[in-house]
């Protein structure tokens, strides 16, 4: 069943395995006694397990082969049970029912910290259908996402602290101003594509980072600003407790209006226009799209979501230092966009809701996790390229029109 | 019709077209030839507004369009086929066909248009559904050329739609343009290597050598010319 080819070159993997694991897992150096301690039987193990590992996996590579050659002999669509249960009416329903509901009750089933921790869920799950806009739709590499968030979080925190004004005054001036922001970084990198642009965004990122870091009369630096109120409602105090769940709720309703929106865009001249960006720049010209404008508006209109969840993050933290916005939230925004995949909004939210609640439960683990983490982003990509639920697009089929009689 | 007159364009500090000036009537079919490197596709480019001319004219139907972005050219009526074809390739064939209507919001003639490209191109309305990367060299030819027409233009400008396919195809894909013309009324600007047969459907040619026009006559008579046949029909 397994010839003698293919067991060879699982061998010499685990060979090779085997050398490159010597000297971190064989030799241990005991510097105070100066002995070395030579543990042959980790080398067993290595041999072991990547010989098993490679030959599992060669298996794997071989059925996912002759199934597509299946497939497209016989011309299946193939669609993820997923998929189909979305597009049916008869499962969607139920699901959404379910999972609403599941939703709502949440606070009163678990507690405060879980609370806590769903809400940082739920910001990502906006930020990652914000950066799937710019990054998964119109195909424009953004590594400077987080900057836009910085900026909803800062108008709040200083429009707070010098003018006394509101959350829910801020909310729409953080998102705006993080918009202008988007449309001031989109003019330099008009003429830009895939991996200058993503150095540029990257560079931009990080320099508005460093501005509010060292700029202390503006920004008050490193030692950032506190005290930040919490949104309030309709005048009442709210406790501690029922400021978190409040915020939860705000998130929910957040969370609802940016898939109605993105879902909306996705699917208007506007949202077409960015797949054509995506797909050729020459050819989406030749169709009489502006590409300027169709470039802006996705920088404008990805930057405005980030912005707002800005705001919600320095109201929900009442904190907030530069600290918060390193190249790592960039990053981790972008996996989610990848690990959920590109344009599909389902596929955001899981990737939001594995990537931050993952490492939040793996918490006994901590010691392990950013191994796992490495591990997990590099199967994904190499056996999941198209993310966990990949974007399948409205179809239109053409119908001649004696059949469309009939 | 359109009418350039004397353009010069550049790429940075190449220049690519010295003074091109051409002239097309309604109606027509007009191809340009010329080498490798003469400015034939420049010369398209300039028209439709990708590569903007330094100094010169070019006027669509008596307004100036040389400084008009690409897309607002498109909007006069001006659509055309790039070289190599640059099809949306993770589009469906329908998708693609969509893109091509982008600025147009009149449902029935944009129904209309479809079932006439799908006359021209049977194979691509059973390809409809398909991504547009999977479909062979001469259907993404067709494809373009649908996409171009959906569009609606009253001049279609094509940039080598004869290049990478095999001579039957070519041949089907160049009977379609002459069709294309006198069904549509469609003024067609074709760029050529294939001078042979881009000249046998053409009312006039143009044949261009290092970004000047060298000779400019009606396509019987370019046809008959020796220093064109020695050049470019290889006869």
């Amino acid at each position: 069943m397994f010839s003698l080819k293919e067991t060879k070159r699982s061998a010499l993997i685990s060979l090779w395995f085997m050398f490159l694991t010597f000297p971190v897992l064989v030799i241990k150096v005991d510097a105070i006694e100066q002995t070395v301690y030579w543990r042959w039987e980790n080398m067993l193990y290595i041999g072991l397990g990547s010989f098993i590992l490679s030959i599992f996996g060669k298996i794997f590579f071989e059925r996912q082969k002759s199934r597509r050659e299946r497939q497209i002999a016989e011309k299946i669509e193939k669609h993820s049970l997923i998929q189909r249960a979305l597009r049916d009416p008869k499962y969607l329903y139920p699901l959404g029912a379910a999972f609403f509901l599941f939703a709502v009750t949440y606070p009163y089933l678990f507690s405060t910290y879980q609370i806590n921790v769903m809400t940082t869920a739920l910001m990502y799950v906006v930020l990652g259908l914000g950066l799937n806009i710019v990054v998964g739709v119109a195909g424009l590499l953004d590594l400077g996402y987080v900057a836009f968030y910085l900026v909803g979080a800062y108008s709040y925190g200083l429009l707070n602290m010098h003018f006394g004004l509101g959350f829910w005054t801020v909310l729409p001036i953080g998102a705006l101003l993080a918009a202008l922001l988007g449309i001031l970084l989109g003019f330099p990198v008009l003429r830009l594509r895939g991996d200058y642009l993503a150095i540029v965004t990257l560079a931009f990122g990080e320099i508005i980072r460093l501005i509010m870091e060292n700029w202390n009369d503006f920004s008050q630096g490193p030692s950032g600003i506190s005290n930040i109120p919490r949104p309030g409602l309709l005048g009442f105090d709210l406790t501690l407790d029922q400021a978190i769940t409040y915020l939860y709720y705000l998130m929910i309703v957040m969370v609802l209006v940016t898939i109605f929106v993105v879902n909306r865009l996705q699917n208007s001249r506007l949202g077409r226009a960015w797949v054509a960006l995506r797909e050729d720049e020459i050819a989406c010209q030749a169709m009489g799209i502006d590409k300027t404008k169709t470039k802006l508006t996705a920088f404008a209109l990805g930057a405005t979501w980030a912005g707002m969840v800005g705001v919600i993050f320095a109201a929900k933290t009442t904190f907030i230092n530069p600290a918060s916005f390193t190249f790592l939230e960039s990053a981790i925004i972008l996996a989610i966009v990848v690990l959920g995949g590109m344009g599909s909004i389902l596929g955001v939210i899981l990737g939001a809701v594995i990537l931050i609640l993952l490492p939040e439960y793996l918490r006994a683990l901590s010691d392990y996790r950013m191994l796992a983490f490495g591990a997990i982003m590099v199967s994904m990509m190499v056996f999941r390229p198209q993310g966990l639920i990949s974007n399948v697009r409205r179809h239109y089929h053409y119908r001649p029109k004696k059949e469309q009689q009939k | 019709m359109l009418e350039l007159h004397k353009v010069h364009s550049y790429y940075g500090n190449i220049q690519a077209l010295k003074g091109v000036s051409l002239k097309i009537n309604e109606g027509e079919i007009i191809s340009l030839i010329g080498a490798n490197g003469a400015g034939k596709s420049t010369t398209l480019m300039s028209v439709c507004g990708i590569v903007s001319p330094r100094s010169g004219k070019i006027s669509f139907e008596g307004r100036s369009i040389h400084q008009l972005p690409a897309d607002q050219i498109v909007t006069l009526g001006i659509s055309q086929v790039p070289e190599g074809r640059h099809i949306f390739p993770h589009l469906s064939v329908r998708e693609n066909l969509d893109m091509g209507a982008f600025l147009r919001t009149d449902k029935d003639g944009i129904k209309r248009d479809l079932d006439y490209v799908f006359s021209l191109f049977p194979i691509l309305a059973e390809r409809s559904g398909q991504a547009g990367g999977n479909l062979s060299g001469g259907e993404q030819q067709m494809l373009a050329m649908s996409r171009a027409l959906m569009a609606r233009p009253k001049l279609l400008l094509l940039d080598e739609p004869s290049m990478g396919l095999a001579p039957l195809i070519i041949q089907q894909i160049f009977d379609i343009i002459k069709k294309i013309n006198q069904e549509q009324n469609t003024t067609i600007f074709l760029v050529e290597q294939n001078a042979y047969q881009a000249l046998q459907i053409s009312d006039r040619g143009y044949v261009i050598e290092n970004g000047h026009i060298t000779l400019a006559q009606d396509a019987s008579e370019l046809m008959q010319n020796p220093a064109v046949q020695k050049a470019y029909l290889g006869i």
